[in-house]
């Protein structure tokens, strides 16, 4: 391992090495503000690492990992991802009891993983950084409210998380067995090799890829969780959590050239397909808003899946990655603004005041539609930012949500995946409808005064991630030209 | 100054919802002077240069980068048409804003931001050049039109409203992938990403997509415009929304999926066009008969104005798809008219249901011996609605049967059938609404005449339809051969 190796790593080797102050400071002293400010310091020293980095990219570090354009730009967006966590977790614990600093810890730990997906090109490397995402998620979930639903939640993640390694693990396997490597480049038999073993092996590992995406069938776990755990989590697992396992399988699908094997676009487009159409279909049933963020994801990793069908596609340059890439950042900040919404919408302090005891089931329960009847009356400022990322989901012009809308349509019609662009049309349809029925709830006038209202305009987080998707939607050139010179690395 | 009328409009909607805090009338105001500014910009928007460089059509022209990546540019311009839709939007806006002045009561700021930004979106329609921007505006202006009509609508105005949107939505985004495919057929055959609508033109010609990829335009546009059997929302949206809103949609909203209809599916789809010519032509006479029909079976004072609609309507479709000079200049003279007069009926009824809170025709009658001022206006408008030479309809209709009958007298002949049934609607909602002995409903309130400002927008109104009627040269001169084909623009 030579020196540039190790200046490529230096992003993972600082988010590790503050895990390992963080460690060493719990021990000496149970300090919520120090936790809190070794974890802020230690992502922004892992985004100042990237600096160095992309001096030596692009490189293969180790056979495991590849630290380029595309996966720096990952190691970026993730880690811009946990820092926004950041504040909107300390504000989250610093009302309940007990001690706190173990959640910092946590989130560390995930983000390492979600940095190392980003970079994996090695089925060890993808388990690595599954496992240590998935791990540190289970206790992210279940610990922070105490409570019959989070642990309810982890306890469902865990088991059907397990499960879906497992069915990883073993499809890689009968993948190995037939391809004798384990890189991804090379892993899946060219189109027409390989046994029924190949097909079993890509079935089983896609699969398990897509329990993390929650892409249906393998969707169930979603609701429970986004419901159940703790908001700034689900925050972080809908955006990070999820773009980390996005990455992965763009990564896997473009050096495997799994693309050019007929069985693994069918598995591919039924996913994409069943996604979004049963996502939008099952959102439009839900009555917890939670829950129905929960079912959109679903629908949009499908939208997203029709861009990862092309990311090999001859013809324009990388269009399908390109435009993966522009979706999963504008679906990231949407969705982290959506849920700093609801995190607003129920400040612990305002609970307080009110009376709900915490981790009561009435605490639970302010995900409900009804309580963000006549938003716009009470907290003007925090419904309009609910309102733009809600059009923003629903794909409305001027918003980043329509930028990646666009994208993905453009990488379709280019791929010429037109039966799924025609379910995109009926989803987004669907989804435009519970979106509109969200934000017309919010102007309505109240009924009776609830109390369950602070007044306040939603804070810096908040104005800026609304601001950044109404930018992102107006002039996104600059943006599309960074994602484009990464991509040229 | 295009881009600056468009952005002057989005400007005064949010200094409209902030001025609501100084006065009760403030936001009114500014609406108001925000128009009148956006009408000076329109005067002066007038570059000579612009007809040298883009071609002689052109009275204003400009661009500016946007989305290099997909070879984007924010590319505005007008020719004739679009200059006299521009100007009957902002003229509707003025009188949409005058006509409802007292009558918005709850967050009037909101309200008439809401107006505005509807009405910089329809400019954006009708000025941009580029297709992507195209649909760009073409979202912008739902958005805000949701809201007037879900906020300030009538007892059924949530699924109204949701009703309008889904389908105006849906709609739209058949025609992104229809854009996207005709881009990406251009781009296959010449190597360029352009989505400017001159790089464009006949670049479907031959390929196998092309009709499909004008199907996919024709639904947008004929779900806004809207003809049978994309129509369902028209009638929810116009009854629920409240009279400001009323007035946009049928005088502005309506003439963007016709404007869609002679700027872009004959010059984009040169062939095509013709190979689907038959059916549009038949949507468009079932249109003619259809609406009239069910006009004439209504109850709701709005109702009948909203199926009507849908019958003058019909005979833009009729015009553009009849492949003649004269029947598309009709096409759009009518569209005109029918924004004046449509406008002006939505106003009335606005006006009958904010004085008696009904709008059924049962409940109403012998309105002309209280309201004879009302009574008058009602007629004029129901004369041009009905065809009544003089007024501005009849010409729009007339050169639509006379330049249609030459290519395709079938389809003209149906549609002459029209001008009968809306002669019976016309005079049936007089005779219901305004003759007769007083109705129930006037029997317990007062019924005040127009006032000062409603007679102002009113009589503006019926100034364009007697100008339209009797002096329609001046119009068909600006407009000139109406986009020919192919339409010369800038060099790329």
């Amino acid at each position: 391992m030579t020196a540039a190796d190790l200046v490529a790593m230096a992003p993972l080797a600082a988010l590790a090495a503050g895990v390992l102050v963080l460690l060493l400071a719990i021990a000496a002293r149970r300090d919520a503000r120090l936790a809190w400010a070794v974890t802020g310091a230690t992502v922004v020293a892992a985004l100042a690492m990237v600096v160095p980095a992309v001096e030596v990219a692009p490189r293969a570090v180790t056979p495991l990992l590849r630290v380029d354009g595309l996966g720096l730009l990952g190691v970026v967006l993730f880690l811009l991802g946990s820092l926004a966590t950041v504040p909107l977790a300390a504000r989250h614990l610093a009302a309940r009891p007990g001690p706190v600093e173990e959640f910092p810890l946590l989130l560390l730990l995930a983000t390492l993983g979600a940095a190392t997906l980003a970079l994996a090109t090695h089925v060890a490397s993808l388990l690595l950084g599954l496992e240590l995402l998935s791990i540190a998620l289970y206790a992210l979930i279940a610990y922070p409210d105490r409570g019959r639903r989070p642990l309810e939640a982890a306890l469902k993640y865990l088991v059907l998380s397990g499960v879906s390694s497992a069915t990883l693990l073993f499809g890689a396997a009968l993948l190995y067995a037939e391809s004798g490597t384990l890189a991804f480049a090379g892993l899946v038999p060219a189109a027409g090799t390989g046994s029924v073993l190949t097909t079993a092996g890509l079935a089983l590992v896609l699969a398990g890829l897509a329990f993390k995406l929650s892409l249906v069938p393998f969707h169930q776990w979603t609701p429970e969780v986004y419901e159940g755990a703790p908001v700034p989590v689900t925050a972080w697992l809908a955006t990070v959590g999820k773009g980390a396992v996005v990455l992965v399988l763009l990564r896997l699908l473009a050096e495997s050239g799994a693309l050019a094997r007929p069985d693994a676009v069918l598995l591919l487009s039924v996913l994409a397909g069943a996604s979004m159409l049963a996502g939008n279909l099952l959102a439009l049933l839900e009555d917890d808003v939670r829950r129905l963020l929960a079912y959109s994801s679903v629908a949009h990793l499908g939208y997203l899946l029709v861009a990862l069908l092309l990311v090999d596609a001859a013809g324009g340059p990388q269009l399908g990655t390109e435009a993966a890439l522009v979706y999963l950042l504008a679906y990231g900040v949407t969705t982290f603004g959506a849920f700093t919404v609801l995190e607003e919408r129920s400040a612990p302090g305002a609970r307080r005041q009110h009376g709900a005891a915490l981790g009561s089931e009435e605490d639970f329960d302010d995900g409900a539609r009804e309580r963000f009847r006549g938003l716009f009356r009470r907290r003007p400022a925090v419904a309009l930012a609910f309102t733009v990322m809600l059009l923003s989901l629903a794909g409305i012009p001027l918003t980043a949500g329509f930028v990646g809308k666009f994208y993905v349509v453009a990488a379709g019609v280019e791929g010429g995946l037109w039966a799924l662009l025609a379910l995109l049309v009926v989803g987004s349809g669907v989804g435009l409808f519970y979106s509109l029925r969200l934000v017309h709830l919010m102007t309505l006038p109240v009924d009776a005064p609830s109390g369950a209202d602070v007044p306040g305009r939603g804070g810096w987080l908040l104005g800026g991630l609304t601001v950044l998707v109404l930018v992102l939607g107006i002039l996104p050139e600059p943006v599309l030209a960074l994602v484009r010179a990464a991509l040229a690395y | 100054m295009l881009l600056g009328i468009v952005l002057a409009l989005l400007a005064g909607g949010g200094v409209a919802v902030l001025a609501e805090r100084f006065g009760p009338m403030a936001p009114q105001r500014v609406a108001l002077g925000t128009l009148v500014l956006a009408a000076l910009l329109l005067a002066g928007a007038d570059a000579p240069g612009v007809a040298a460089a883009w071609g002689p059509e052109w009275i204003h022209g400009e661009a500016y980068r946007w989305i290099p990546r997909f070879g984007i540019a924010l590319l505005l311009g007008i020719d004739g048409l679009g200059l006299v839709l521009v100007a009957l939007t902002l003229l509707l806006g003025g009188v949409a804003v005058l006509a409802s002045w007292t009558e918005v009561e709850s967050r009037p700021g909101l309200f008439h931001g809401h107006l505005l930004w509807t009405l910089a979106g329809a400019v954006g329609v009708f000025c941009a050049l580029d297709l992507f921007a195209f649909f760009v505006f073409w979202e912008v202006m739902l958005v805000p039109m949701y809201f007037l009509i879900a906020g300030w609508g009538h007892e059924d105005r949530s699924r109204a409203a949701m009703k309008f949107f889904l389908f105006t939505q849906v709609g739209g985004l058949l025609m992104l992938l229809a854009i996207v495919g005709l881009v990406w057929l251009h781009r296959d055959a010449t190597g360029a990403l352009s989505f400017s609508f001159f790089a464009l033109q006949g670049a479907a010609t031959g390929s196998p997509w092309a009709p499909w990829l004008l199907a996919g335009f024709l639904v947008a546009f004929l779900v806004k415009l809207p003809a049978v059997p994309l129509h369902s929302w028209l009638p929810d949206a116009h009854t629920q929304a409240p009279t400001a809103g009323s007035v946009v949609l049928a005088g502005v909203l309506l003439k963007t999926g016709g404007y869609g209809l002679v700027r872009f599916a004959e010059p984009l789809f040169p062939e095509a066009a013709r190979a689907l010519a038959l059916p549009v032509l038949a949507v468009g006479a079932a249109s003619v008969l259809y609406g009239g029909l069910l006009a004439f079976s209504q109850r709701d004072f709005k109702r009948v104005v909203a199926y009507s609609s849908i019958g003058h309507m019909g005979f833009v479709v009729l015009g553009v798809f009849a492949f003649d000079a004269v029947a598309r200049q009709g096409a759009i003279v009518q569209m005109v008219a029918h924004g004046l007069s449509s406008g002006a009926l939505f106003l009335l009824a606005g006006a009958v249901q904010h004085r008696l809170h009904t709008r059924d025709l049962d409940a109403l009658g012998g309105l002309w011996d209280r309201a004879p001022r009302m009574g008058a206006f009602a007629l004029f408008f129901l004369a041009a609605a009905l065809g009544l030479p003089g007024l501005g309809n009849f010409v729009g209709e007339f050169l639509v049967l006379l330049g249609s009958f030459r290519t395709q007298p079938v389809a003209a002949v149906l549609a002459a059938l029209g001008l009968v049934i809306s002669a019976l609607y016309a005079l049936r909602l007089l005779r219901r609404a305004f003759h007769g002995p007083a109705g129930p409903a006037l029997a317990t309130a007062p019924v005040p005449d127009l006032d000062r400002r409603e007679l102002l927008a009113l009589g503006v109104l019926a100034a364009g339809l007697l100008w339209l009627g009797l002096q329609p040269q001046f119009v068909l001169d600006l407009l000139g051969p109406a986009t020919p084909v192919p339409l010369a623009g800038p060099a790329p």
